[in-house]
């Protein structure tokens, strides 16, 4: 492979290219958009089923044709309309198994989609030994042959495409109310059974316009990839929907021209798996649910319920010894030099480790951190001190976790002996404004007004 | 092969039977995960696990077709001979290994993939498993077309299976199909496993709590499921291609559980149907399609697909029990419908007459058995067999209560002022209110609720309406 060839197929000089990337990213787009509906419904797999029920539709459609003029059997066409009604009569027959009591959806589904194939499988057979018939031309609807796509078929692809995207873009409000509360769409005395119709219908015509260039084997892959990579970016339903259309067509864009670049790589086959790489890096990059961000998010709130514990923890040791030693001065006439005089006194390690239930391993990290902070000091005598900013920290926390514990018992109902525990965890996520308000409230209460002290004593 | 062997029985080669068995043994290794999978709703699974060992089994062909190219691993001899049936064995067992280690490993990573996807993207199960194996399917079919010319296998062999030239591929020295072998020791293997495992497996799918309460492991049973799952479905992948498998796996579970609610007799049953179901498909294949398109013009044909023919005849199997079963068919419900309507209409003439006499009225029959808008088929329907069983008598002074027909009628209209003093005593209905649902409840109540209602209501002679209720004889 040349530069020149690489540039040739990049910038789409070639006209077969430009068709058939115009067919397959609209076609893309499409099971994009319905295949979120299908997402939200949690009903993905259908249309796996609706695909490989195809089958025996293409088959049959191919049949009459030839029984009725012979060498006519090959008019794309027909055999759409024949695969069409293949799909909706297995989503029909899986619907009528699904009401025996007995045979649950996930068996009916499987039903369906491997009886409706071998029911193709024994009508393509039968074709095969037709003299004028070989299955070549209705395998590529197995296997999709993008590169045999004319301008004719990428004509009708982008008018039905055009079609969906103008169906779901007008019946958006309902068709999400649909897939998010079907009995309130039905109490607001909305046609539901047609709206869930159309849906099918929309599945349906995704698979088939897909059929003749990704093939019905991986149709299926473009109505559950993007809209599954879509949901890593967003929670909401509106740019879900866009973003996965997008993904729809972008992998269908990079399959088509990989294929164009690399000879003898099926199509189909590398839309399905550039979406797979879309679905990777959605899952690991994705903004909303991606790994990474979770990832880094959880790393920050945990090294900052760390150092809120360290605090308190160290000011609840300090506060005992000071106490222990007779110079506590519980109501803060001299806060400053009150201050001074804590931020002097050692805190050995042993001591912190046994404030809370930590693991050696965990306490170092949080030590080491709170280091880097610069809210806490090792001396060179091996013991810790908090700094002037420390003090301020592990005040802040105390007072946060006692008004906190103080609300939860006054206000809260909840039983004292769970209070601590919670406190804990609650503590952390307090904010300021509440602080305040809870300040305030307690401040009235004259018996409480020691607030730092911890009401377990 | 064609169906000359109706009327000639020898055009029935050994191939057929060896077609036959070596698809009634894959049937069988499939049914019996399958059946489980099916009480465990996981049906889809097995759909999932076909799609993706895909990748496996071609890395692993090629990576043994490579091995052989290069000398590390010896050649299949092409032409074993007589009495080497021990070194075609041993060769049948090795690339029976290698591919279900390829097999396998790609569906232990299919299974780690979802289940990875599921937890850290928190993603929906079955999203999940349809981003996984629609990938690495597709992933197996690149390989296939890439690598078409180095190994032998073909994108048509993977869909279809080559059940039809396994007659072709025997054991050295022999005329047993290396498939029959495999799929064989697959029943083998899955029924010892099953029958290891059936307590386990029986409490992990009915009740995992109680099953986890009793130290059972649910993951461990789900992986033992799911191996034997997998291996069945590479040993039956070559012979029925990866989509015929699901239904090999589903049909014959979802057929016997219509015929049985025991879960014993349900597995040997599903073995039944699988063989059967094969068997019978094989015989079909090579009929039907002649049959059929001989009289639609085309006289070509003269058979289809065995694999393919299999799963239509299986599902066949499957819609006749879902009509015929003697405990969940279709037409044994209609039946039971229809006798209960029976009974319900009869009851409700008998009523009729009672208060006919009661009041002293008459009338034309239509004019009797109205219930505001005519008299329907059905009515008439249940009045000739009334008059057939002598409830009542035909008269020219209209329809007359014979003695049991009278005592009949007593019974019914208890019940429904029973019924109704019941109502008006516990619930604070207005009048017009209790007929309605004693009209619907005087069907359902015998003579033990009767007593304890009369027993309830002090044993009472008249209804809220004022009327006399009928004493029971």
């Amino acid at each position: 492979m040349t530069a020149a060839e690489l540039i040739r197929v990049l910038t789409l000089q070639d006209y077969n290219t430009r068709l058939v990337l115009c067919g397959t990213l609209l076609f893309g787009a499409c099971g994009g958009v319905v295949g979120a509906f299908m997402l939200l419904r949690k009903k993905s797999l259908v249309g796996d089923v609706a695909s490989h029920a195809a089958l025996p539709g293409i088959g049959l459609a191919y049949l009459i044709l030839e029984a009725i003029a012979p060498g006519s059997g090959k008019t794309p066409v027909w055999l759409l309309v024949g695969a069409a009604a293949g799909s909706a009569g297995g989503l029909v027959c899986a619907g009528l198994i699904q009401r025996i009591r007995l045979i649950k959806e996930d068996a009916a589904l499987g039903i369906v989609l491997s009886v409706f194939f071998g029911m193709g499988i024994v009508l393509l057979s039968v074709i095969q030994s037709l003299p004028t018939g070989s299955s070549a031309g209705l395998s590529e609807f197995i296997f999709g042959k993008a590169a045999a796509l004319t301008a004719a078929d990428v004509l009708s692809i982008a008018i039905a495409s055009m079609l969906i995207l103008l169906i779901c873009g007008l019946l958006f409000k309902e068709l999400s109310l649909l897939c998010f509360d079907e009995s309130y769409a039905a109490a607001l005395g909305w046609p539901t059974r047609c709206l869930d119709l159309l849906l099918t219908s929309l599945v349906v015509a995704v698979t088939v316009i897909g059929m003749p260039s990704v093939g019905l084997l991986l149709v299926v892959a473009q109505l559950v990839i993007p809209p599954t990579s879509a949901r890593f970016w967003t929670d909401r339903h509106g740019p879900l929907t866009i973003i996965s259309g997008a993904l729809g067509g972008l992998s269908s864009a990079i399959g088509i021209l990989v294929s164009a670049l690399v000879p003898r790589l099926a199509a189909g086959a590398v839309i399905v798996l550039a979406g797979a790489g879309i679905f990777i890096v959605s899952m690991l990059c994705g903004s909303r649910r991606g790994v990474i961000w979770r990832w880094m998010r959880h790393r920050q709130s945990r090294h900052h319920i760390g150092q809120l514990d360290l605090m308190r923890a160290c000011f609840e040791i300090l506060e005992g010894t000071v106490e222990h030693d007779g110079i506590f001065d519980p109501d803060h006439h001299h806060p400053a030099a009150h201050e001074r005089d804590l931020t002097a006194i050692p805190v050995s390690y042993d001591q912190l480790r046994d404030a809370r239930s930590w693991s050696d391993v965990r306490l170092r990290e949080v030590l080491l951190a709170a280091q880097r902070d610069g809210s806490i000091r090792q001396d060179a005598d091996g013991h810790y001190r908090l700094t002037v900013e420390g003090m301020r920290l592990a005040r802040r926390a105390t007072r946060n976790h006692r008004l906190w514990e103080m609300y939860l018992i006054h206000f809260a109902h909840t039983a004292p002996s769970r209070v601590d525990r919670e406190a804990d965890e609650i503590e952390h996520v307090l904010e300021p404004e509440l602080v305040e308000q809870l300040e305030s409230l307690l401040e009235q209460d004259r018996v409480r007004a020691r607030v730092p002290v911890n009401p377990h004593g | 092969m064609s169906s000359e062997f109706l009327t000639q029985p020898s055009a029935w080669s050994s191939i057929d039977t060896w077609i036959s068995v070596t698809g009634a043994l894959a049937a069988m290794a499939c049914a019996l995960p399958g059946t489980w999978l099916l009480l465990r709703r996981q049906s889809l699974l097995g759909d999932a696990l076909s799609h993706a060992v895909l990748p496996g089994i071609v890395i692993a062909y090629l990576g043994m077709s490579w091995m052989e190219d290069v000398g590390w691993l010896a050649a299949p001899v092409a032409d074993a001979g007589l009495g080497r049936v021990a070194e075609g064995m041993s060769l049948v067992a090795r690339r029976q290994i290698v591919l279900f280690v390829g097999a396998a490993l790609s569906g232990v990573i299919a299974a780690l993939l979802s289940e990875f996807i599921q937890r850290w993207g928190r993603v929906e199960r079955s999203a999940a498993l349809g981003v996984v194996f629609t990938s690495m399917f597709a992933l197996g079919l690149l390989l296939i077309r890439l690598f078409a010319d180095r190994a032998h296998l073909d994108p048509g062999c993977v869909l279809y299976g080559n059940l039809e030239t396994t007659g072709f591929d025997t054991l050295a020295g022999t005329e047993i199909p290396r498939a029959a072998i495999v799929n064989g020791v697959m029943v083998l293997i899955n029924g010892l496993l099953i029958t290891v495992f059936y307590k386990e497996l029986k409490l992990n799918t009915f009740d995992p709590e109680l099953g986890a309460a009793q130290g059972l492991r649910p993951n461990w049973v789900s992986l033992v499921l799911m191996s034997i799952t997998a291996a069945t479905v590479v040993a039956a992948f070559e012979s029925v291609g990866a989509i015929l498998v699901i239904a090999m796996l589903i049909v014959p579970g979802a057929t016997a559980r219509l015929c049985s609610d025991r879960l014993g007799t349900m597995l040997v049953l599903s073995l039944v149907i699988a063989a059967a179901g094969a068997v019978m498909g094989h015989v079909f294949a090579l009929t039907l399609p002649e049959m059929i398109c001989s009289r639609i013009g085309f006289p070509q044909v003269k058979d289809a697909s065995t694999a393919g023919m299999m799963a239509v005849t299986s599902f066949g199997g499957f819609l006749l029990a879902a009509l015929v079963s003697p405990r969940h068919g279709i037409i044994r419900s209609w039946m039971d419908r229809a006798r209960l309507s029976l009974r319900i209409a009869r009851e409700d003439l008998l009523g009729k007459l009672y208060r006919r006499d009661e009041t002293a009225a008459t009338g034309t029959l239509a004019q009797t058995y109205s219930n505001g808008n005519g008299v329907g088929w059905f009515a008439w329907f249940a009045r000739n067999s009334l008059i057939r069983q002598q409830l009542i008598q035909t008269g020219s002074q209209g329809d007359i209560l014979t003695e049991s027909g009278a005592a009949a009628a007593r019974t019914l209209v208890r019940s429904h002022r029973l019924w109704e003093l019941y109502m008006a005593r516990h619930f604070e209905l207005p009048d017009d209110h209790l007929h309605a649902t004693a009209e619907q409840v005087e069907h359902f109540l015998g003579p033990e609720l009767q007593a304890e209602l009369a027993a309830e209501l002090d044993q009472p002679t008249t209804d809220p309406h004022g009327k006399t209720i009928p004493v029971d004889n």
